[in-house]
């Protein structure tokens, strides 16, 4: 190898995109402040950091499923519903020590969290499946709608289930417990949905850049393509949608424990727009706009909600905005137009 | 279980029914027209209830009320077009999911400001608040004849707008093709706004008429709402044929399955247990009903732009 300059080379970092560069500020910012209010001993604080960082779980789920699938979901509260009501059912019958199940085999709840987010997440995609072999039948504004239904349907039959407490929800008394750590405090929880979160980034991100998620991308763009090249559209925007509902309902369990209280309210329809709202507010397919979305809409509800009891006027005002004329979302506003459009 | 009994059930439904079409009928316009799909058309539904309420407690009369129910929230529908609504025609669906639901949350929380959290009362006019006896039917109130009648006057004004006069002839041109009639010198903006305004005016009818049976307070357009969007999808998106059968189909399903279901299981189990699951079920009937159909035909009953 001939080598003219004698003078090492300096070595440089490798270039940073302006996304990635706010990735890494958001995600800094998110794991410090609860570090530190910790630190100060106001557990207020590190509570409203988990909120944002499991609303941002459920962000991500929804936001593989409109960014990289274009499945424009107005159901995803039945996911996060469905993991919440998991969690609470679990630990209703292990409080109480009753079987869920007593006939054909004894099912009893339990107090384990790893236990309860797999059946939440394994419940989740099942109900998914259902939901969505009915409703990716159709496109468009009929897919909205339906699936708006469909969680309006799982609403409604929550209300009037009297067992699980029906229009008055489930509390959750001792929250579930975690193998070696302590759950019950607020930063170990923390944590614990932190790096839950950073899962659910990294599988979304890796499921993006496999074979499936240019699959699933390509059936957004054009489903004829997709099929002409020997891919059924079909099973592989079902996978798409079932993998969503999947990590939305995960922030649904974790949602439960934060609250200790489980209720209809978790399916309503309103939670189902402000899912949506996390993914547009961050900017539709930035892998970490959801983490902005969510941020924004805690920190604004929190924030204006304390100076007037008028708040969501407020949010709806800034959403407008954001709608009409930010297109891209904050993440569009401050990186840039994303790569892939 | 008597032959009366199920009589006034389905004149029940019917009406149940009726007021949905009417929230439907403005819906499916705009998206047939427009291409929009609006969230807001429920606040819609309020702005007309509290209209009417509020005039009617001002002025004492119920009629005065509900014209000012209907022009009120034309006037919100108009309002919010030409503001908001006008810049979404281009967008995707998921931009006017987006911006109507941020309306949704404007609407509600004007109105919270204005009115206070407390429900408003709308008595029924002492000219409709009796009963009346109809074939098998001792008493059935007058009021709710009374809603059925001006819905079905509704539907047919409705239908002879579209198909007789000049005003729905552009309707339907641009419905099928909006640059054409646009290229064809017809003020396609001004027709858009006219077009949303009679959608919400519709809307304002129904919630007016509705805010005399229940109470009139904030939120009360968003479970209509759902429904409506459940009749047009039911129906197919774009027809109002379709809107009005599946109204009329939901409305009978909902009511009669709330009645019947828990009797029917009582064959089967205990009256407890009956009682629960029959509520359960029959809260989700209009659901499952929806899900079967649309599992046949993905695209409703009656597609308009097949």
């Amino acid at each position: 190898m001939q080598r003219t300059d004698t003078a090492p080379k300096p070595v440089s970092m490798p270039k940073l995109s302006r996304e990635t560069i706010v990735n890494i500020a958001v995600m800094a910012i998110l794991l410090a402040l609860p570090l530190w209010a910790s630190s100060i001993g106001e557990d207020y604080y590190v509570n409203l950091a988990s909120l944002i960082t499991i609303f941002a779980i459920a962000g991500v789920g929804l936001n593989f499923a409109i960014g990289q699938g274009g499945m424009v979901s107005f159901g995803h509260a039945a996911f996060f519903g469905i993991g919440g009501y998991t969690t609470g059912i679990a630990a209703f019958h292990s409080f109480e020590e009753t079987l869920f199940v007593a006939m054909p085999f004894a099912i009893s709840g339990t107090n384990q969290m790893l236990i309860i987010w797999i059946v939440a997440m394994v419940i989740c995609g099942i109900a998914a499946l259902a939901i969505g072999a009915i409703s990716l039948r159709t496109e468009g504004v009929y897919f909205i709608m339906i699936t708006l239904a469909f969680a309006q349907m799982i609403y409604y039959f929550a209300i009037s289930w009297p067992t699980y407490g029906g229009e008055d929800g489930l509390s959750i008394y001792l929250r579930n417990q975690l193998p070696m750590v302590d759950a019950e405090s607020a930063l170990t929880f923390f944590l614990v949905c932190f790096i839950l979160l950073l899962g659910a980034i990294f599988v979304s991100a890796r499921l993006s850049g496999s074979r499936f998620g240019a699959a699933l991308g390509t059936a957004r763009m054009n489903e004829t393509r997709l099929a002409t090249s020997g891919i059924d559209p079909f099973p592989i925007k079902l996978t798409g949608f079932v993998i969503s509902a999947m990590i939305t309902g995960l922030a649904g369990a974790l949602f439960a424990e934060l609250n200790g209280f489980v209720g209809p309210s978790m399916l309503s329809w309103h939670r189902s727009g402000e899912i949506m709202v996390f993914v547009i507010l961050g900017g539709v397919g930035r892998l970490y706009g959801p983490v902005i979305g969510a941020a924004l809409f805690v920190l604004l509800e929190t924030y204006i909600g304390e100076w007037t009891q008028h708040w969501q006027l407020l949010l709806g005002l800034a959403l407008l905005g954001v709608v009409l004329f930010a297109r891209g979302g904050v993440m569009g506003m401050i990186a840039g137009r994303a790569r892939h459009d | 279980m008597t032959a009366a009994l199920i009589f006034e059930q389905v004149l029940n439904g019917l009406q149940f029914g009726l007021t949905l079409f009417l929230m439907a009928a403005g819906l499916t316009l705009v998206f047939g027209v427009m291409g929009l799909i609006n969230l807001a058309h429920g606040s819609l539904y309020m702005v007309g209830a509290f209209c009417c309420a509020w005039i009617t407690q001002q002025t004492g009369s119920f009629w005065l009320g509900l014209g000012g129910g209907v022009l009120g929230a034309a006037a919100a529908g108009a309002l919010i077009e030409m503001l908001v609504i006008r810049r979404l025609y281009d967008r995707d669906h998921l931009d006017q999911v987006l911006a109507t639901f941020a309306l949704i949350l404007i609407f509600s929380e004007g109105t919270r400001m204005v009115f206070g959290s407390m429900p408003l009362y709308l008595n029924i006019p002492a000219a409709l608040g009796g009963t009346m006896a109809l074939p098998g039917v001792e008493a059935y109130p007058v009021y709710r004849l009374f809603i059925i009648l001006a819905a079905l006057a509704v539907a047919m004004l409705l239908y002879l707008l579209i198909s007789k006069t000049r005003l729905g002839m552009r309707i339907r041109a641009g419905e099928s093709d909006r640059e054409m009639i646009a290229a064809l010198g017809v003020d396609i903006k001004t027709l858009y706004t006219i077009v949303f305004a009679l959608g919400a005016a519709i809307a304002g009818l129904s919630g007016a008429l509705v805010g005399a049976l229940r109470s009139v307070q904030v939120g009360m357009g968003e479970p209509v709402l759902i429904l409506a969007f459940v009749v047009i999808v039911i129906g197919g998106i774009g027809s109002i044929k379709g809107a009005l059968i599946g109204s009329i189909l939901i409305g009978l399903v909902d009511t009669l399955g709330r009645i019947f279901i828990p009797v029917i299981l009582k064959f089967f189990m205990e009256n407890a247990s009956a009682n629960s699951i029959g509520a359960a079920l029959s809260s989700m009937l209009i659901y499952l009903m929806m899900a079967g159909i649309l599992a046949v035909k993905p695209k409703g009953l009656f597609n308009a732009t097949n």
